[in-house]
């Protein structure tokens, strides 16, 4: 048995006694403990790994809590029926904030959700039918199996079943295919795109997410305390569920359990000390929030739980057996002309980057495309691969034409890049970096995730990702953190992570820059290697050395003009190439 | 509604708006230059109200004692710095800037206080007071994490909000203030009756927006501004320090939001957590402009202001409601007339 494994025990052991020993006022802050931490995990999926942030948490705890509140004592509804009401409101209502904000820059976001934060606490308190700022009291007790869950002891068992229901689905999704395009969003949306995750669609769904959980927490709220008023779902709050997420930290779900329990204990014993202190009465918790918020995000900008976990090493993955391989695509014959750029042209403003460039690369081939600094080779790269929009031409793959559709769709069609600039996410395992290449390749979303249905599916996705890395030679570094490789070997990544997503065609863009001697040995062996085994290769480069001993064929641009093509050794004789590189022999 | 009722909120909208103007204003300049969206612009409203509120009753308002305290512990953290770096000789520097500088405005103050000195001296004792505010604030919550991105730098603003909320009831206590009106004038134009008060502070706000201009336009401090907010990376190749700028474009925030607090304070009772709302709807108006352009952001804090005048006439328990639901218009609109860009940040 793992650690964490004893650790979850010794937790539910605690939550299952804690009603029966405890005193009533801890069974309290257990409860509420419990509440804050539903909010705080989808907090957490949605500010600590999303890197996006909403302040108007405590509104959608509003939502939950007033629909169920309304129903029950206006209707007579049951609180199961109107838990299910108020998790549709509340999808609804938080899809469309989604909608509107998350297309414009991060910050739109949280801006949004302040106001719709404090225009929902004012309808609270102003809307006659839901009691106005005094609120609606007397709401039915949760009955469950025939049993009245009617004393905080007894609501315990509920509200923690259910938050630990959350905790582990998120903790689910967060391990799963959704779960890598989930953390990829912080820092890697452009490579994301690239491999075919809808960064903006993932956006969507960890908001909702996390309103939902919200919801649901406002509708315990409701049961618990029997009776619903504005205030505990004021913008204030809505910043304080954001505090809890900030000091459990990014870095595990149970980060949520440990802020909500830390600033709730905290909350509860400031109150008592600081009006005595300062012999008024008042909320004065809030410096101590504030400053407290400051000094964590200037000195632990990763929250508490990994300041903690330093003493206790992270448990060895085991990779899962996968029941089958993942279908690949059929291989193109050799020689057939697989990409063609015809006459593409891009100009920033007066900037002529590229001027019609021409060329075709054939199946099977390995394809240079080199050219001094400053010849419009990126350019050309981020064309082919739909980063950016031709100004005018057309470029072609497998006689379709491309250059309309965007980084998302070129590499469904088989078409997978590496970065000159290496785009990793550096805290995530080296099979997980190289398993996102595969998102694509396996179909099943967030909610199979959550519920653990993609069990067979994520296996082989992992197992392909152990395939290819073994296939480039990582096979040995498999678990560890991919930032802490060496500069080398991180490039090597990016071509495991580009052939987990079963290309005909592979775009490396200076893969071999900044690399040592013996790197660009090993990098030159495997792309001869990939090669052999039927892989077309398009390579752009600067480093003449290692491409001319390498390539089948080469492009030279220079000013975002063709200057000629053709083998490596007519090209090196050429007195154009020579000119433009050597700056002309007179 | 007759054309008299409607005269009188268009009056008192522009009144309002016109500091939701000046507040949008410096929200965008922050923003510009450091990339800070700037919640706590609220409190510099609040604490200018409510220290003026204390001189006008003759009392040592409690930003004095605030000040003084922030200043010891900016001394402290920069002194630390010093000792780290060996560099002794900035020590007397420190100490005179962050501590005895605020002793000598808190003396100031004391001093000056009981004796109920004329309007305009018991202004610019306030400013006195608030202004450095800024500039230390800047220097010890947003320095630090100046290159950080603006998701952690708003989780910031909102924890510095959090902070000066709750020391602002320490030194201010729960109650509200009202201050006198600089003008109890009232002139008759046809059906409309314009009142003194609101002819100042759309005076004042006037006169502010063009000073500003002038600064942007002619002083070398405020073109160094400028170019910050254009290119940061070239701004600072060609000498221009980021935690210069930093702190000016505070200095200039925390003047605008106290003049703003000290122009709204005979209009409306300011409590120490008034300045949030007041705040908040300059940040709608400054996203009407997309946190960008001033001109689009003054017009709409101007709007900002005319509906709120209009929503307390027609249904007054929902103004704040009305007001805070612009934004999804706003929202709405800007999200299809700007171009998807992707973002990369940390």
């Amino acid at each position: 048995m793992s650690g964490a494994r004893i650790a979850l025990g010794a937790f539910l052991a605690l939550i299952f006694a804690a009603p029966l020993a405890l005193p009533e006022f801890h069974v309290t802050l257990l409860n509420y403990i419990g509440l804050y931490s539903i909010v705080t995990v989808g907090l957490v999926l949605l500010t600590g790994i999303g890197g996006l942030t909403s302040f108007g948490q405590a509104a959608f705890v509003g939502m939950g809590a007033y629909t169920t509140a309304y129903l029950a004592t206006r209707y007579g509804w049951s609180p199961w029926l109107a838990l299910a009401l108020g998790l549709a409101l509340t999808f609804v209502v938080s899809l469309f904030l989604g909608f509107i904000t998350l297309r414009l820059s991060g910050h739109y976001l949280p801006l949004g959700t302040i106001a719709w934060g404090i225009s929902l606490y004012f309808l609270f308190g102003n809307l006659e039918f839901l009691g106005g700022y005094n609120g609606i009291s007397s709401l039915p007790a949760v009955h469950i199996f025939g049993l009245a869950l009617d004393t905080s002891r007894k609501f315990d068992y509920l509200i923690w079943a259910l938050a630990l229901l959350a905790l582990l689905s998120t903790r689910n999704l967060l391990d799963s295919r959704s779960g890598r395009a989930i953390r990829a969003l912080k820092g890697g949306g452009l490579m994301a795109e690239s491999f075919g995750v809808d960064t903006a669609r993932m956006k969507i769904v960890i908001f909702v997410h996390a309103a939902l959980l919200a919801s649901l927490s406002g509708w315990l709220y409701a049961h618990l305390l029997r009776f619903v008023n504005p205030t505990p779902f004021s913008i204030n709050a809505g910043i304080e569920y954001l505090f809890m997420a900030v000091v459990g930290g990014a870095a595990s779900v149970w980060g949520a359990v440990v802020g909500a329990g830390i600033l709730t204990v905290l909350k509860q014993w400031l109150q008592d000390l600081l009006p005595r202190l300062l012999g008024q009465n008042g909320n004065f918790e809030m410096i101590v929030f504030g400053v407290l918020l400051v000094l964590l995000l200037q000195r632990a900008r990763e929250g508490i739980i990994p300041l903690a976990m330093r003493y206790f090493p992270a448990p060895k993955r085991v990779l899962p057996q996968a029941a089958s391989i993942l279908p690949q695509r059929p291989r193109p014959a050799m020689g057939e002309v697989l990409l063609a750029v015809k006459r593409a042209r891009k100009s920033f403003g007066g900037l002529i980057a590229v001027n019609d460039l021409s060329f075709s690369l054939h199946g099977g081939e390995i394809l240079g495309l080199i050219g001094p600094n400053g010849a419009g080779k990126s350019t050309v790269f981020n064309l082919i691969t739909g980063v950016l929009p031709c100004t005018g031409g057309e470029v072609h793959f497998r006689g379709e034409r491309i250059d309309r559709l965007p980084a998302r769709a070129i590499v469904l069609r088989g078409m997978a890049r590496t970065f000159q600039q290496v785009h990793l996410l550096p805290t995530m395992s080296v099979l997980e970096n190289v398993a996102l290449g595969a998102h694509l390749r396996g179909t099943k979303g967030t909610i199979s995730a959550a519920l653990r249905l993609e069990r067979a599916e994520e296996a082989m996705l992992l197992a392909e990702a152990a395939r290819q890395l073994e296939r480039v030679g990582l096979g040995a570094t498999m678990h560890e953190q991919a930032g802490s490789l060496a500069l080398g070997q991180q490039r090597i990544l990016e071509i495991a992570r580009a052939l987990c997503a079963d290309p005909i065609l592979l775009l490396l863009d200076e893969p071999a820059a900044g690399l040592r001697f013996q790197e660009k040995r090993a990098l030159a062996e495997l792309l001869r290697k990939l090669k052999s085994e039927g892989m077309s290769i398009l390579l752009v480069e600067h480093d003449m050395d290692f491409v001319m001993r390498l390539v089948d064929r080469l492009v030279v641009v220079d000013f975002g003009e063709k200057l000629a093509e053709g083998l490596p050794q007519e090209v090196q004789t050429n007195p154009l190439v020579l000119e433009a590189y050597l700056g002309g022999v007179e | 509604m007759n054309t008299e009722i409607a005269l009188f909120l268009i009056q008192d909208g522009l009144t309002n708006g016109a500091i939701y103007a000046l507040l949008a204003l410096a929200l965008v300049l922050v923003f510009a230059v450091t990339r800070v969206i700037f919640i706590p612009q609220g409190e510099f409203v609040a604490y200018g109200a409510l220290t003026l509120a204390s001189l006008q009753l003759g009392k040592l308002p409690g930003t004095a004692w605030l000040l003084l305290g922030t200043g010891v512990v900016v001394a402290a953290v920069e002194a630390i710095q010093a000792l780290r770096l060996g560099r002794f000789r900035r020590l007397p520097a420190i100490l005179i800037t962050y501590v005895l500088a605020p002793a000598a405005v808190l003396w100031l103050a004391w001093w000056a206080a009981p004796q109920k000195p004329a309007l305009t001296l018991q202004v610019l004792l306030a400013l006195l007071l608030v202004v450095p505010l800024g500039p230390l604030v800047y220097r010890l919550a947003y320095q630090p994490l100046a290159n950080g991105s603006v998701l952690v730098l708003l989780i910031i603003s909102v924890a510095v909000h959090f902070a000066m909320t709750g020391l602002g009831l320490v030194f201010f206590g729960a109650e509200g203030s009202r201050t006198p009106t600089f003008s109890d004038a009232q002139w008759r134009l046809g059906v409309l009756t314009i009142s003194g008060q609101s002819l100042w502070v759309v005076g004042a706000s006037v006169a502010l927006i063009a000073a500003l201009l002038l600064f942007f336009e002619h002083t070398i401090h405020g073109k160094a501004l400028r170019a910050t907010a254009i290119n940061r990376i070239g701004a600072r190749l060609v000498g221009i320090s980021p935690a210069m700028a930093g702190k000016l474009s505070f200095t200039l925030a925390a003047l605008i939001g106290a003049l703003s607090g000290i122009l709204v304070a005979p209009i409306t009772t300011i409590y120490y957590d008034s300045g949030f709302l007041i705040g908040l709807k300059g940040f709608v108006g400054a996203i009407v402009g997309g946190l960008v352009s001033y001109p689009i952001a003054a017009a709409g804090a101007l709007l900002v202001g005319l509906l709120e005048a209009y929503a307390s006439f027609w249904a007054s328990a929902y103004k704040e409601v009305i007001v805070f639901t612009m934004i999804v218009p706003v929202l709405i609109w800007r999200s299809f007339a700007t171009r998807h860009i992707e973002e990369e940040e940390e």
